[in-house]
């Protein structure tokens, strides 16, 4: 009988034939955490008695979410990292060089990987063909003593792409879509399965913004083929040798399939305050914005800046807007720069920040102010969720970003393209 | 057997309204970080809960962020027990591995403050206010071993690995 991806990698890792609802014990490949969520795991790791990592973990630490740090709390955690990272010789990727599932995505991923992260949005790397999966800190700590983990092999939904994006329409239109139609539970403890004609015409940024908000939807990974597109992008990145294609089986069982036409889709947004309540752009024309954000796991790459930056070009932004932008990754930040786009971005009013996450999960910078109302090209919209319960966050596509900061209100990207 | 009130929530309580992202400087400072619990879904909810309570929830409980602290949290408040139609996948885990027992149940006919006895080995739920008696459904084997054994970390230190 045929295998999804997800049940094939797991059979791969777990050296048995792992079926949807099996429970397995899995080698896991690559192991992270971040500043937020390592301490704890660093102190289980310790209270758990392990003395150091499984032989075969490949561990890596981030300090992205507080970076640089606002506060002294949120340094001493740091400094806990960077002993940590000493004493068990795993690399550690500082303050500056960006998110971690940009960095994991542009030089650490492979297809076929298990990866497990204590991050929720862990799963960006399905956008590789890896089973990547967030975890908390507690079980991120076993496997990094252990280098193994335990999964209920899930269930996987196929998602059947056909068609191409029309113009000023974009990934993160279609996950919203997608999240709109099934739900913010529509997914729970299951796979989401990419496949389709359209497939190839799809890239990997692409890909890494879908797979990156399939846990918005409640799902345990979102998982992508990996194929041409797949090979010339690790090739790109200077890890052609990272490649192996990997597809499901033609008779893998499924227990849904979801069609969708990317030409019928159109430029959407998620209201307040859960992913799943969306809207066209167009619908939501008049809303006042006080902030943009570009930036996050979700739509902080260079593609996404281009985007931005060829709709505000020799163009200033609406005066009563903020538009803060966060590169994903010093390799973002420094191509951006020489392609001109920052440049563009800071001429037309942008605020520049460091690589990072602070804005999006309200930890530091760009913290909205009660009443105030955001568009953001992050994942999550939850009361609360950019530092103040009293404010309200909308999520869309940089285009959609790009076109509100110029409007300083919800504008349809089509309108000024 | 466990007893306390019903603190009752909505339907997608993510971990960012158990404990918001705004309070990431105290997360090695798990004292005070607990007087935020539940802050942006009951702002009133630190300062009330008493051990022995649940938390009773809709479906999708604990959506979001991978973050540990929000079941820790709830731990620390003392609550001995979730009650939700439906939880997360990450918190389900992260839970259990707290010890943190979460019990998926039927929770519409359960109203806010009636008096709840919980019997863990029954699987079996008691609303004293309203008379009620229900039963919540089965979670995996391999998590019960491990809330049996009050967590992940003293299970793992019994058995030294995973064991199917």
């Amino acid at each position: 009988m045929g295998k999804t991806l997800a049940e094939k990698i797991l059979s791969v890792k777990s050296g048995s034939e792992a079926k949807s609802g099996d429970i397995v014990i899995a080698k896991v490949d690559l192991i992270f955490v971040q500043d937020t969520t390592g301490p704890l795991s660093v102190k289980q790791f310790q209270a758990a008695g392990f003395e150091r990592l499984a032989n075969s973990v490949k561990a890596v630490l981030f300090l992205d979410h507080a970076a640089p740090s606002p506060g002294h709390e949120l340094s001493n955690d740091h400094m806990l990292l960077r002993d940590f990272a000493r004493e068990t010789s795993s690399f550690l990727y500082d303050v500056g060089e960006g998110v971690c599932h940009q960095i994991v995505a542009e030089s650490l991923a492979k297809p076929g990987d298990l990866i497990v992260g204590a991050d929720s949005h862990t799963v960006t790397a399905g956008g590789l063909g890896a089973f990547a999966c967030g975890m908390g800190s507690t079980d991120v700590a076993v496997a990094l003593g252990l280098g193994k983990t335990w999964f209920r092999a899930p269930e996987s939904i196929k998602v059947a792409l056909s068609g191409r994006f029309p113009d000023g329409v974009y990934a993160k239109d279609l996950v919203l879509h997608l999240i709109g139609r099934i739900g913010v539970d529509g997914a729970t403890y299951k796979a989401l399965e990419f496949s389709g004609d359209a497939i190839s015409n799809i890239s990997i940024p692409e890909r890494l913004t879908v797979a990156n908000m399939a846990v918005e939807a409640g799902a345990k990974v979102g998982l992508f083929p990996a194929d041409e597109v797949t090979r010339d992008y690790l090739s790109t990145q200077g890890r052609k040798s990272h490649y192996q294609p990997l597809f499901p089986d033609d008779d893998a069982i499924y227990e849904q399939t979801i069609n969708i036409s990317l030409a019928e889709l159109q430029p959407t947004v998620a209201k307040p305050h859960t992913v799943d309540n969306i809207a066209l752009a167009r619908e939501l024309k008049g809303t006042k914005i006080h902030q943009v954000f570009i930036g996050t796991c979700t739509n902080g790459r260079l593609d996404d800046l281009a985007v931005a930056a060829r709709i505000l070009k020799r163009k200033k932004i609406h005066p009563e807007t903020r538009l803060v932008i966060a590169p994903a990754s010093r390799g973002v930040l420094m191509a951006a720069m020489g392609a001109g786009y920052i440049q563009t971005l800071l001429e037309a009013g942008a605020i520049i920040l460091p690589p990072g996450c602070g804005p999006c999960l309200g930890l530091h910078q760009g913290v909205l102010g009660a009443g105030e109302a955001c568009l953001s090209t992050a994942n999550r919209n939850f009361k609360g969720r950019m530092g103040n319960p009293e404010a309200f966050i909308y999520l869309g596509s940089p285009a959609t970003a790009a076109a509100t900061a110029l409007k300083g209100e919800i504008t349809d990207p089509r309108e000024v393209m | 057997m466990l007893k306390g009130r019903a603190f009752k929530f909505g339907d997608n309580i993510a971990t960012d309204h158990i404990i918001p992202g705004r309070f990431a400087h105290l997360r090695s400072n798990l004292s005070e970080l607990a007087k935020h619990v539940m802050e942006d879904a009951a702002p009133t909810f630190a300062a009330r809960v008493k051990p022995g309570d649940f938390v009773v929830a809709g479906t999708n409980f604990g959506l979001g962020s991978s973050r540990e602290h929000a079941p820790l949290v709830i731990k620390i408040a003392g609550v001995s027990a979730i009650l939700a139609k439906s939880v997360a996948r990450i918190f389900f885990r992260n839970a259990i591995n707290l010890g943190l027992p979460v019990l998926l149940c039927e929770t519409d006919s359960i109203n806010d403050g009636d008096e709840l006895e919980v019997d863990l080995k029954a699987s079996t739920i008691w609303d004293m206010t309203n008379g009620n008696q229900f039963t919540f459904s089965k979670i995996p084997e391999i998590m019960l071993r491990i809330l049996d054994e009050g967590g992940l970390l003293p299970y793992i230190q019994k058995y030294g690995s995973f064991k199917l």
